[in-house]
């Protein structure tokens, strides 16, 4: 399809980022599943309940980051060779945690015996909380800017990545897909474990929040290029007013037993948060600090127009019928968890 | 080591593991189709019973599948940085598009095929599984057309020059079909499903041996074994037509598979041998002129040898690795076949539950194909060495610049810690699986199931 004179690479830009939107409003409820795992309850048949709960769609919610992973290399092939040779050790250690996890998932319903299920259960719950941290910290480094050579090649080393704003972003991270889950566990679940779970739901709404205020307030003090963006153009700000009401709304309903609408405000919020995120760094897919020259931007680091023209009649063609179908799966699998011999 | 030893190695390994299990999703996903519409169209509970166990089966490689798998499109920017950004513009789109058509699909059907038994009716159930395994084929369609392209690059053009230097595609439709593709597809394809269906014969043929679950035993070993001659016989033919592919367009590589150094007449197909790389000679059983008779149809045809298509020894694969692989492709191949016949025979003779010995071949059969394939795929991707892209890119010239070797140790240490106990874990819970064998519950479907067939089904569930 010939697309005429639209801008391919800002269309490019945003679909790469709403496909890890995605994935981070997907895989986040079920990576904040494994954070709770091992805290809110410990009979055995209540972590099943848990793992039922996310069981038949985990699976289909990593894809999202496998298509992520799949369009920035094809989208982007610079930015994809550049970021990931360059965060070499910390996505070994991100698959580490993700192989782990989705073994620990497929396993730990294998074997009755209780200390085979006590193992995997720590395996889901570090998998899933590593996972969860490395990837706030690959997002915090992104945001305050990594060194890259005149080569485009990253020119910083792996210590040098956890310093404490890119740290904080990981605990945010962890914090947010922990109160993700909580809420999504509240909608799959009833009776007792729905009441511990509750329980545990304003704590971690309180723990976000105060972990977001820190890290904007860490933004807004010194990231001046995400910062810029936004003096710019002040309607911007509608999104952060609009991510402070969702988040906003998510107590209301809870307390008023709507869960599915504070699962709704909790998935709007984190897609706000995106959005705020992909708008303050556009067009810098890497900001390069500090030589901001070298930055990788949508249009230096892009693939030919020919290819981004073939991957947009793919993905209009394919997402919505993705789309389609996982809403039909969501569907069929709606409801409470009901544990039966299929189950995990 | 040095950094291109050790990716080298890494990427070989975390593919060869993921290897082992996607070809067993495919040819199960393959095998669980027919098994089902069989169920559909026959109504004997038999065939209930038996979805219900391979499908268990099926997720168990699939986790381990989809496991694997995400490492390795991580790696290819982790440690091949050059290649990524020299590529990314042909190759990428072939990896986008099977996220969106292939692996959507698969994962989001296989949460109906997994736990969907009691939620939906036996026709949607079915529709899954078949959605299940179309998508496991069309996830194969488009690494192999990326592989493929590796091989033989087409449908681009290269701008920048020296270190920016990248590959542009020109035309997707030549790329996608590009002169390798459809060969490599339907052999790579047609692997797999002996893959899966050899693994249904071998379990039905254990518990053949151990007198265990014999309806359910034979109906596998039928089911399997159907497919699994068909597979066989397939295999060689399409082999055939990749070979004939791999003369025409990489010469070397060919030379490479059958240790071939001079340029001759009545070219000889070795059935053993071994090649001496230093004195550049091959000895073993040959027959001569086959090779030229099966490239060209004329056993007198020239084909050129080693130091004619790569007369620089850098520019040459590991020519007795290649020869040895290959070989051992061929024979394993050929060896299929004659237990596929040997094992049909004596069903048609009714004489297969009383010989031990074909129950014991058939029993470790499931290896057959597991080794053909690795092999194969090793003697394809070591016989296009020394380059990473044919001609275009060197395997050395395309790591990541700023990895080092110390990075890769630790990360191949976490490969090897992580996939051996992956490994035993897998083999563990299989053996668990087949041991426990067959529900008999599963005889009498229920819920959904039972009520979707409820005229015929009542006279049925006696049957067995």
């Amino acid at each position: 399809m010939n697309f005429g004179t639209l801008d391919l690479n800002t269309v490019w830009f945003a679909l790469v980022g709403v496909l890890f939107t995605g994935y981070v409003i997907l895989d986040g409820f079920d990576l904040g599943v494994g954070v709770l795992h091992l805290f809110v309850v410990k009979r055995d048949e209540d972590r099943r309940v848990f793992l039922n709960a996310i069981g038949p769609v985990w699976d289909g919610n990593e894809v999202w980051l496998v298509t992520g992973g799949g369009a920035l290399f094809a989208a982007f092939p610079i930015v994809y060779a550049t970021v990931f040779s360059g965060f070499y050790l910390a996505f070994m250690a991100l698959l580490c945690a993700l192989i782990f996890r989705a073994v620990a998932i497929e396993f730990r319903s294998k074997h009755p015996s209780p200390r085979w299920r006590a193992c995997w259960d720590v395996g889901f719950a570090a998998g899933s909380t590593g996972s969860a941290l490395l990837i706030g910290v690959a997002m915090g480094n992104i945001a305050w800017g990594i060194p890259i050579d005149e080569r485009g090649e990253f020119a910083g080393s792996f210590l040098g990545m956890l310093h404490p704003y890119a740290l904080a972003m990981g605990v945010t991270t962890v914090a947010l897909f922990a109160m993700h889950g909580a809420i999504y566990l509240v909608l799959k679940t009833e009776g007792d474990v729905q009441a511990r779970v509750r329980r545990w739901v304003n704590p971690l709404i309180i723990a976000f929040i105060l972990c977001y205020v820190l890290v904007t307030l860490a933004t807004l003090l010194y990231i001046p290029h995400i910062t810029d963006a936004f003096r710019g153009e002040p309607w911007f700000f509608g999104l952060v007013v609009a991510v402070v009401l969702a988040i906003a709304n998510i107590p209301r309903e809870v307390n008023r037993g709507k869960e599915f609408l504070a699962f709704l405000s909790s998935c709007a919020a984190m897609a706000g948060l995106m959005a705020i995120f992909g708008v303050g760094s556009y067009p810098n897919l890497v900001f390069s600090s500090p030589f901001p020259d070298h930055s990788l931007t949508a249009f230096n680091s892009a693939s030919s127009r020919g290819t981004l023209a073939v991957m947009l009649t793919i993905a209009l063609i394919g997402v919505p019928v993705v789309l389609a179908y996982t809403a039909s799966i969501y569907w069929i699998f709606r409801g409470k968890v009901k544990l039966d011999k299929t189950s995990y | 080591m040095d950094v291109l030893l050790l990716s080298r190695l890494q990427f070989a390994l975390t593919t060869a593991f993921h290897y082992l299990y996607p070809p067993l999703s495919i040819g199960l996903g393959l095998l669980l189709v027919a098994n089902e519409s069989m169920w559909l169209w026959t109504r004997k509970p038999i065939y209930h019973q038996m979805a219900r166990f391979w499908t268990k089966v099926f997720a168990l490689t699939f986790a381990i599948g989809v496991a694997t798998g995400i490492v390795l499109e991580f790696e290819f920017g982790t440690n091949w940085a050059t290649y990524s950004r020299y590529v990314g513009d042909v190759f990428g789109s072939a990896l986008a598009a099977e996220g969106i058509f292939a692996f959507f699909l698969e994962s989001g059907f296989l949460a109906v095929l997994l736990f969907g038994w009691d939620k939906v009716g036996p026709r949607l159930h079915f529709l899954a599984t078949c959605m299940v395994a179309f998508g496991a084929h069309f996830s194969a369609v488009w690494i192999i057309v990326a592989n493929s392209w590796m091989q033989t690059p087409a449908g681009y053009h290269i701008v920048g020059e020296g270190l920016k230097a990248r590959a542009e595609i020109t035309d997707f439709w030549a790329m996608v079909f590009n002169p390798s593709s459809v060969d490599r597809l339907t052999h790579t394809v047609i692997g797999c499903w002996q893959a899966g269906a050899w693994f249904m014969v071998s379990v039905g043929a254990w518990y053949l041996l151990k007198r265990r679950h014999r309806d359910f035993a034979v109906a596998s070993v039928k089911l399997g074994l159907a497919v699994a001659s068909i597979a066989a016989v397939l295999s060689l033919i399409s082999g055939h037509g990749s070979a004939a592919g791999v003369a025409q367009h990489q010469p070397t590589k060919l030379a490479a598979f059958e240790g071939q150094y001079e340029t001759m007449a009545r070219a000889p197909l070795y059935v053993v041998g071994w090649v001496d790389e230093k004195t550049e000679t091959t000895r073993g059983v040959a027959i001569p002129g086959l090779l030229s008779w099966l490239v060209h149809g004329d056993a007198g045809a020239v084909l050129p040898g080693l130091r004619e298509t790569a007369p620089a020894k850098a520019d040459r694969p590991p020519v007795n690795f290649t020869f040895q692989l290959y070989h051992i492709m061929v024979v394993v191949g050929f060896a299929l076949i004659g237990l596929a016949a040997w094992a049909a025979w004596a069903l048609w003779r009714g004489t297969l539950e009383n010989s031990r010995l074909l129950l014991g071949l058939l029993t470790l059969s499931v290896l057959g194909p597991q080794i053909a394939n690795q092999a194969g795929w090793w003697a394809a991707e070591v016989g296009r060495q020394p380059w990473i892209v044919y001609k275009l890119l060197r395997t050395s010239e395309a790591l990541s610049a700023v990895v080092t070797a110390s990075q890769v140790v630790a990360s191949m240490i976490m490969f090897g810690v992580v996939y051996v106990l992956l490994f035993a874990v897998f083999l563990y819970l299989l053996n668990d699986k087949i041991k426990h064998g067959p529900d008999d519950t599963d005889l009498h479907p229920a819920g959904k199931w039972a009520l979707g067939f409820r005229p015929k089904a009542k006279g049925l569930n006696t049957e067995g």
